[in-house]
């Protein structure tokens, strides 16, 4: 007869509250490496998403993603000319804070080079791709957007016309997918009074300048906008992404370009391994402590409550060690109390995480290997939390079945 | 079987705590009981039967002495010989003054588990632990936790646990003080049955006088000493 499950139907209520208590725990720790991997899926998701095999990147800068990285407009042509590369598109990426419907809003903008790139790769759960070359904008559902709601941003109104799920920059924030042209107006969008002081002072400083002095001409193309002056016109994409032609390899391409003094190229694999390095690791070393922190005081705490277990059955021990039970009985009653409370635990922990989980701000991803890792802690923090109750009983004398 | 020692102990003494605190609970204590032979142990409180009792039954090691089961030593004072746990198993069983059972077993489980420590299968175990219970008179409780006991009832499951293993040893410690004097007898009885026909040595401590008519022989109690008493019958 198991005597372990006699003690837990005998005391069920206390080994349920128990083992919830202990779920809950394991549930925060399985929740631990959850948010990790969500956060090196979210970190990666873009670079493996858009699908490029090759990032030009400003010269020795490590990317868009690890930091502000410019490369002027024209670098597509440049790229799409290297021997090799198949396409190449612009990719123009920042983040933006704005007040909507009274709560901070943040907005990660990707441009996408239309015509070339209209967000036909996003994967999405409702509407549809961009299907015009202003005005429109695909938005991840963590931004809380509705499909077909209207959005200010500089001086445009933008329509929500498709909507993604679980896209998100490294930092946490909701995507939103403009094509460049507009994500260049929403992050250059200066309001009309500062542009004409700049072109007043543009003017003043041409007037005063040798320059000016020499070339009036310049003068006149000073009052013009920004884009209309392509020599002085600042560098205003982020990347530009490039397709390589099959059976092309990604070194050679790179080696085409290694003469440009004015630009980095990192391969797909190459910016993946940056962003992890760079925002990722800091936070994997800390979440993964908390985990090690956790899995401990689990641990500790399944001990303790075993140890009380096992006071409780003083009395029972001794009586069977009176009636001549061998040990291997009495460790097993202990034993299989610790491993009921540990493996159900888990069951607790597994079943309440898929509920709240996904309810969290950030994607908490369960993966079979953690879980199945997770799972192999809990027994073994299940046998050692065991011990200190052993220890106990195996001191008990069956002269207290008397007492 | 009969005729030869049960149990036999030469000299046993126990002495709880030591300096100013320093109790002789038992002190010379020599005893013999042949198989087949019920003898009761009497004697004022605290004259150190329980102590002697517990020495015999190998949960309470003695200061000095030794303890013969079956003519084999099994303590020199303090000392064990072999394996005690075995012995218990094997060889003795146990009734107490108040009832020792284990709480979430039932009362037939309760029967059941010394005869699964010793190797007895379930449903052979199961039969005669019922069937001891019948012979007790609580087999209607069978299903019963303790705790939804009365303390006679619980007392005739600890007699039947006692008896399940058909032990060579039976030492009970006033084992009918919780049962009214027709049930006290009926114990009495049966321990003196479990003796006769299986041959059994058994000790029962006791303060009833009303059932001493059972008992081969009587023993006194005193100050820690044991004497041979004369048979009232
Ligand atoms: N564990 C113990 N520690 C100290 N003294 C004890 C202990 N057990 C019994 N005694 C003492 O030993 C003496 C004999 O006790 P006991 O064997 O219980 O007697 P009885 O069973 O005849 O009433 C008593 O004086 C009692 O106080
Ligand atoms: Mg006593």
């Amino acid at each position: 007869m198991n005597l372990a499950a006699k003690d837990i139907r005998h005391n069920v209520g206390r080994f349920l509250l128990t083992t919830i208590g202990i779920g809950m725990l394991l549930m925060v720790v399985m929740g631990m490496g959850g948010i990790y991997r969500g956060i090196v899926e979210d970190a990666t998701m873009l670079v493996d998403e858009v699908g490029a095999d090759l990032w030009v990147v400003q010269r020795d800068t490590r990317g868009p993603f690890a930091e502000i990285s410019r490369v002027p407009s024209n670098m597509v042509h440049r790229v799409a000319a290297v021997p090799g590369v198949k396409d190449a598109r612009e990719f123009l990426f920042h983040t933006i804070q704005r007040e909507h419907r009274g709560r901070a809003l943040r907005i990660a903008i990707l441009g996408l080079s239309w015509p070339t790139d209209k967000g036909g790769w996003v994967e999405l759960t409702e509407g549809r791709a961009l299907t015009q070359s202003h005005f429109e904008m695909i938005a991840d559902q963590s931004l809380g957007l509705r499909l077909g709601e209207r959005i200010k941003l500089g001086k445009e109104n933008y329509e929500v016309v498709g909507i993604t799920k679980s896209m998100i920059s490294a930092a946490g924030d909701g995507l939103a997918f403009f094509t460049v042209a507009d994500a260049q107006a929403i992050q250059f969008d200066t309001p009309g009074e500062a542009v004409r002081l700049e072109r007043a002072a543009r003017e003043i400083r041409g007037a005063n300048s040798e320059l000016g002095a020499k070339l009036p001409v310049l003068l006149e193309q000073a009052s013009k906008s920004n884009a209309e002056i392509p020599a002085l016109a600042p560098p205003r994409i982020s990347a530009v992404m490039a397709s390589i032609e099959a059976g092309v390899n990604p070194e050679e391409v790179i080696a085409n370009m290694s003469g440009w003094s004015d630009v980095s190229v990192f391969t797909r694999q190459g910016q993946r391994e940056l962003l992890l390095k760079g925002s990722v690791e800091k936070v994997k070393k800390q979440i993964g402590l908390f985990r090690v922190l956790l899995t401990i005081i689990a641990a500790i705490i399944m001990a303790l409550i075993l140890y009380t277990l096992t006071l409780d059955k003083i009395h029972t021990i001794a009586l069977l060690k009176l009636i001549g039970a061998p040990n291997s009985r009495i460790l097993g009653l202990i034993m299989q109390e610790s491993l009921f409370i540990g493996v159900l635990g888990y069951g607790i922990a597994y079943l309440l995480g898929q509920r709240i989980f996904p309810n969290f701000p950030r994607r908490v991803i369960l993966t079979n290997d953690d879980l199945l890792q997770l799972g192999v802690i809990v027994i073994v923090i299940s046998v050692l939390a065991s011990f200190l109750g052993i220890w106990k009983a195996l001191r008990v004398s069956p002269n207290e079945a008397l007492s | 079987m009969n005729d030869s020692l049960a149990i036999a102990t030469e000299g046993l003494s126990k002495i709880y705590g030591s300096g100013n605190t320093e109790v002789v609970a038992m002190q010379d204590a020599s005893l013999q009981v042949k198989h087949g032979e019920v003898v009761a142990l009497l004697g004022p409180s605290g004259s150190g039967k329980s102590t002697f009792l517990t020495a015999v039954g190998l949960i309470n090691p003695p200061t000095a002495g030794q303890v013969i089961i079956n003519g084999e030593l099994v303590m020199d004072g303090p000392r064990a010989m072999t394996s005690l746990r075995r012995f218990r198993r094997r060889e003795i069983g146990y009734v107490f003054q108040k009832s020792n059972l284990i709480p979430f077993l039932t009362a037939v489980e309760n029967v059941q588990i010394v005869m699964e420590i010793n190797g007895v299968g379930a449903g052979a175990g199961r039969r005669r632990a019922m069937e001891l219970l019948d012979e007790l008179g609580v087999r209607d409780r069978a299903a019963n936790l303790p705790s939804m006991l009365s303390g006679g009832q619980q007392q005739r499951v600890a007699v039947a646990r006692a008896l399940a293993n058909q032990p060579s040893i039976i030492l009970a410690d006033e084992p009918t003080a919780a049962l009214d004097s027709g049930r006290g007898r009926q114990v009495m009885d049966l321990f003196a049955q479990v003796a006769h026909e299986h041959g059994a040595g058994v000790i029962v401590v006791t303060h009833d006088h009303r059932a001493l008519d059972v008992f081969d022989s009587l023993y006194e109690m005193e100050d820690g000493l044991i004497k041979r008493s004369e048979h009232p019958a």
